[in-house]
This record gives structure tokens, sequence and C-alpha cells, in this order.
């Protein structure tokens, strides 16, 4: 990818963005379901219902409402949530950190275990072990992470209580935080106690993001080994007298990774995605878990807020993908 | 003398049991100390697989039915794994034939070259990579010092062979099996990687195994040349001998099909498979008569 392919794309995240806006607007108002009905008393009288739309400026038309919206949205404005009576930005900022430090943990433990599964795969290829491995990775790919997470939590939460199952932190720990970037300022600032209490909280969630992820990379990276190993240059490693892992891991890998980030690296979408039923499980209060509150109070502004985020975090991921292949791949890098 | 390589009585099969078919039948060979030998023959002889099977290099499903390759007396079939793996790369050495694809597209050259001389010469990263400079302007690469820092698809593809070439001589071999190392290079630069690889040969001593199917080659730089047909040797001898006076039918078509400056080439005509069984028993003859003379 060269540089004007790069511009390229920058220059059509705006449009992008718009697009979602205007679908994600549209749809919450054509589909059933009422904000201000989710929030008032029983016995309200209707002009209090009228009143209350009016506040939220729910009486004008969808275009006008959208006018509005977007017209605060560009100075940074995303309205106040319904349901939570704040501000959608402070929200939303306030609960990403927890989306953020989940997904990075998931993504590092699939990333992880897919390398480690693909090499051994590869290493073991045309015996019979080879088979069990394909079989296994066919096995977790089909199994989602929501479901991990209720296995892991009746295994580990509730038959063998080793793990917290919900929240990020305990409640009783009383620690203040700077940032909202909990596990990664503990570690920073050293308070390895804190990290550790934070880990066992993010560990059960984080894992059963990561497992169908894990499973997604070993199998796009052990293809892309076995295809890379039967290379020339790969196999005249072999006449040099270089063993077999050791040619795996420095010929090989390096190869490999390169075809396996550009396809595997926008799935990471699909473990952003993932986090919104795992939080939830878990009681994990990132952007996830906010989504499942937003979507059941009909809370508008909180919605389309939250959504214009994973938006964005999936238009940075893409972007992110594309300058990583670019690091990994020479050829790309002097286009 | 005795032999730096001697292959012998090598037998190779490819496929699944049942289906598997004899590339190899019974070649033996033999390369002295500083020799320079051609293996010609038409594309599908068995010349790449009896390279590869001294390489250590031959495909997953491929068998050894039977025979020795003996290397400086020791014998490369019976040997423990890593002892072979240790005369690999610093003993016996190749120069592939594609120089586009025999280097890993991801690394520098420089880094490339010195992982082997690191290997085997357990020289620091700093040595290794003052000897791959010394190496590439040996094979002629000016500013060697920025060739290191490039990678592979920044030069041009005679620079890649040469570059493949310098590796194959990094650390001293005592024989370097050069598999159609020019094919895939236009003329010119043809005759400047053979010039090098016979400078190179020299300088550092090595035997050469030199496989072609171009009997022009053959004539310029090897001093002795064994034919090879359907798996087995046909013919062999001084290089001189056997293109003045082809022994066997299969040479004189092969010599028939080789372009000259007197005379345009005929389409190598295939020699019907019948002639070459009832000719092999007799070229076998041969064959066991040269090898006892020269013993
Ligand atoms: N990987 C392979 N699988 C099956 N057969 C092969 C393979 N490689 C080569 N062969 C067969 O082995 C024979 C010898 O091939 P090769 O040694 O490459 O010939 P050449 O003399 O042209 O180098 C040919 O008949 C070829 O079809
Ligand atoms: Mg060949």
């Amino acid at each position: 990818m060269r540089w004007g392919e790069i511009i390229r794309r920058l220059v059509l995240i705006p449009p992008t963005l718009f697009g979602v806006c205007v679908i994600v607007f549209v749809l919450l108002r054509v589909v059933p379901g009422d904000p201000i009905a989710m929030m008032i008393p029983p016995g309200a009288s209707p002009a209090d219902i009228d009143r209350l739309r009016a506040f939220y400026g729910l009486d004008q038309s969808i275009l006008q409402q959208f006018i509005t919206w977007l017209g605060q949205a560009l100075t940074g404005n995303f309205g106040r949530s319904i349901s939570l009576h704040q501000n959608v930005f402070e929200l939303v900022l306030a609960r990403l950190p927890a989306t953020l430090e989940l997904s990075l943990l998931a993504t590092l433990i699939a990333t992880a275990l897919g390398v480690m599964v693909a090499l051994t795969g590869v290493y073991v290829r045309g015996r019979r072990l080879e088979w069990a491995i394909d079989g296994g990775i066919g096995v977790f790919l089909a199994i989602p992470d929501f479901l991990w997470a209720l296995i892991l939590l009746l295994l580990f939460g509730v038959l063998i209580p080793l793990l917290p199952i919900s929240g990020r932190i305990d409640p009783q720990l009383d620690v203040a935080f700077r940032t909202n970037f909990y596990l990664v300022e503990s570690l920073l600032t050293g308070r390895l106690d804190v990290a550790l209490a934070l880990l066992q909280h993010m560990i059960l969630p984080a894992v059963a993001l990561a497992l169908p992820f894990a499973a997604l990379v070993a199998r796009l990276l052990k293809a892309s080994l076995a295809e890379a190993e039967d290379q020339d240059y790969a196999q005249i490693a072999r006449a040099r007298g270089f063993s077999r892992p050791a040619i795996l891991w420095r010929e090989v890998f390096p190869n490999a990774l390169i075809p396996t980030v550009a396809l595997g690296g926008v799935q990471v979408t699909l473990l952003l995605g993932g986090t919104v039923l795992v939080e939830r499980i878990f009681s994990y209060e990132g952007i996830g878990n906010m989504a499942i509150d937003a979507v059941i109070n009909r809370d508008f502004p909180l919605i389309q807020g939250l959504i214009l985020t994973f938006a964005v975090l999936f238009i940075a991921l893409n972007l992110a993908v594309d300058l990583l292949v670019r690091l990994l791949d020479p050829r790309l890098r002097h286009g | 003398m005795t032999a730096v390589l001697a292959v012998h009585d090598l037998h190779v099969a490819i496929g699944e049991r049942g289906r598997a078919a004899n590339v190899l039948r019974g070649a033996s060979l033999e390369v002295g100390a500083g020799e320079v030998r051609g293996l010609v023959g038409e594309s599908g002889a068995g010349k790449s697989m009896l390279g590869r099977a001294v390489l250590g290099l031959l495909p997953a499903n491929a068998v050894i039915g039977g025979g020795t390759i003996l290397f400086e007396g020791r014998d490369l079939l019976a040997m423990p794994e890593p002892e072979r793996r240790g005369l690999l790369g610093r003993r016996i050495a190749l120069i592939p034939q594609d120089p586009i694809t025999s280097l890993n597209p991801v690394k520098r050259v420089g880094a490339q070259i010195a992982v082997t001389l690191r290997h085997h010469l357990a020289l620091s990263k700093r040595a290794a990579l003052e000897r791959a400079t010394e190496l590439l302007a040996e094979v002629a690469i000016r500013e060697p010092r920025r060739v290191l820092e490039l990678y592979p698809h920044e030069i041009s593809g005679g620079m890649r062979q040469r570059v493949l070439i310098a590796m194959a001589f990094a650390c001293d071999p005592g024989l370097v099996i050069a598999d159609e190392p020019t094919t895939a290079l236009d003329v010119t630069v043809q005759r400047q990687v053979l010039q090098l690889v016979e400078r190179l040969r020299q300088r550092h001593g090595a035997a050469v195994l030199f496989i072609t199917h171009d009997l022009g080659v053959v004539a310029k730089i090897c001093r002795t040349m064994t034919v090879l047909h359907a798996g087995r040797v046909l013919e062999e001898g001084e290089t001189a001998d056997v293109l003045a006076r082809p022994r066997h039918p299969y040479t004189r078509a092969l010599l028939a099909a080789t372009p000259r400056a007197d005379r345009p080439a005929e389409a190598l005509r295939p020699v019907p498979p019948a002639l070459i069984e009832s000719l092999w028993s007799e070229a076998h003859r041969l064959d066991r008569l040269d090898v006892a003379g020269r013993a």
C-alpha cells in the first residue's frame, strides 16, 4: 500500500462516519421503542409526557433532530444521556479505557495462543497430530465468545470458584486512579498488587473473547506458515544446516506474519464487538456493557455516541493494521 | 586422490507407495577435490534430485531406496542429523537455480549472509557483517556496505545470484552444488556468473558439481562431466573426450540439440525409452570400466 492509498483512506473517514450516524439515527427512531415511555413514572399525564418529549427534542422531525444533533456533535457535544442524566461524551470517555484494556489483553492472549498453536501445527505437518490440531481449531472457531464466557463463568466462578466473576475491581479495594486505564496505570506506577487484582477480574472475560480469535489466528497463520515453508528460501535454509524449528521461527514466521496480520488484524473488530455480550455477562464496566443498558433504556443520545465510538475504533483499527503490514513487509515500505 | 563426493548406486523414489516414481535408479558419480564436474541431462532426468539428495533437500514424499553418499569419506545418509547439519552450509553448499525466490523477501541481504556465518563459524554479529562485506566485494558487488542494508527486491536478479554465490562460498566449503544457477539469467549476466563461480571456486579451493542442461556451459567450465538420463548415469569422463567422442546415442542427441556457433541447433529428438534401456546395460558396463580404470 502506497502513501496515496493511506491518504485516500483518511479522506474516506468523514463520509464513513457520517453514513454511520445517519443510519443509526434513522434506525433508532423508526424501530419501535420510546425513551420517554421508559422513564416516566406510571400515571404521568399526557401533558407531562409531551413536555419531556419536547425537552429532549423528540417532538421534532427526524431530519430536524439530526441537524441539531450533528451541529452539536461537530462541536464535540454529543448530548446528554436520557437514562443517566450525564454528558454522553464524558460517560463514554470514562468507560472506554476499561473496554480498550480488556480488548487489548484478549488480543494479546489470542495472539500468543494462536501463534503457539500454528507453529506446533505446522511443525507436525503431515502427521496425525496435525489433524487433531486442525480439528481443535475448528471447534474453537465454532464456539462464540459469549458461550465461552458462560462456560468459564460456570467453571471458574461457580464450580471451582477461583476467580471473581463480576466487575472490574473489588469494591473494597480502595485505590485512587488518575486515569481510567486502571491496568496500564497500575503497571506503570508499579502497583503490582492492584494490577494483579485487576487481572483477576479481567482474565475470564479476556479468555472468553480470546479463544475464538486465537483459533482464527491459528488457522490463518498455520496456512501461511505452511505456504511460506514450501518456498525456496525456506527449503534452502535446510541446506545451510539450520534445524527445522530455527527455520520456522527465523525464516518462515516473519513471512507468514504478513498475510496473517493483513487478514486477521481487521478481525479484531469481531473481538471488539464481542465485548458487548461478554462485558455484560461479567458485569464488566466497559462501553459494551453500557451499550446494552443504553439499548434497554432507548437512550438515543447514548446509543448514538457509543455506536460512533465503535465506528471510530473500527476505522482506527483498520488503519493500524495497514500500517503494521507496511512495517512487516519491506516490499510495501519502499513502494 | 579420494573424492570429495562419492555417490554410489543411489535409488530415490517419489510418491505414495505403489505409485512411486523412481527418479534415481542406481545413480553413481564422484567429484574429486577441486574438480568441477558437470552433471547434464535433459529436463526431468533427475539431476536436481541427485543434488537435493546430497543436500538433504529431497521432498517430504521422497524415499531413498538405497545407496551411499560419501562426503569426504563419511556417509551423509548414515550419519546422525546434527552431524549432517554441521556439514551442510559449511562444508557442502548450494547455489540455487532461481535467484528471485531463493532469498528471504523480508530480510536484509546482510542479515541473510551473516546468519549462516554466525551459525557455523560462531562469529559475532559485527564480525559476520564484516565478513559479509568482504564476500560481496569478492563477487564484484560495488558498494557492498550499502547492498548489505538492502532487501532482495531492491537489487537485480543478477545481483541476487551473486549474493547467493557469495553465501555459498561464505564458510569455505569443500563442495558446492550449483543447480542450474544461470538458467534464470540473461546471456550477459550468465557469463559473469560463470566467471564468478570459477573465480570463487579457485580462491576457496572448492569442488563444484555443476548441474545444467546446457552443454555449452559444461564445455566452458567443467573439466569432467556426467550424463544422467532417467535416473541413471549413461556416460562420464573428461568433458573434452565426452563431447568429442560421445559413446552414447543419448549424449549425441544432447549434443546435437545444443546450439553452436558453427551450426544451428536441432531439436532434441526424444530417444525411445526402449533404446535407452537396451543401451543402459552397455553404458553401465562402461561406467564400471571407467571407475575401475581410475581406481
Ligand atoms: N516434488 C516432486 N514430486 C514428484 N515428482 C517430482 C518432484 N520433483 C521432481 N519430480 C520428478 O522427478 C524427476 C526428476 O526431477 P528433477 O531431478 O527435478 O529433474 P532435472 O534433471 O530436470 O533436475 C522428474 O521426472 C520429475 O517429474
Ligand atoms: Mg532441475
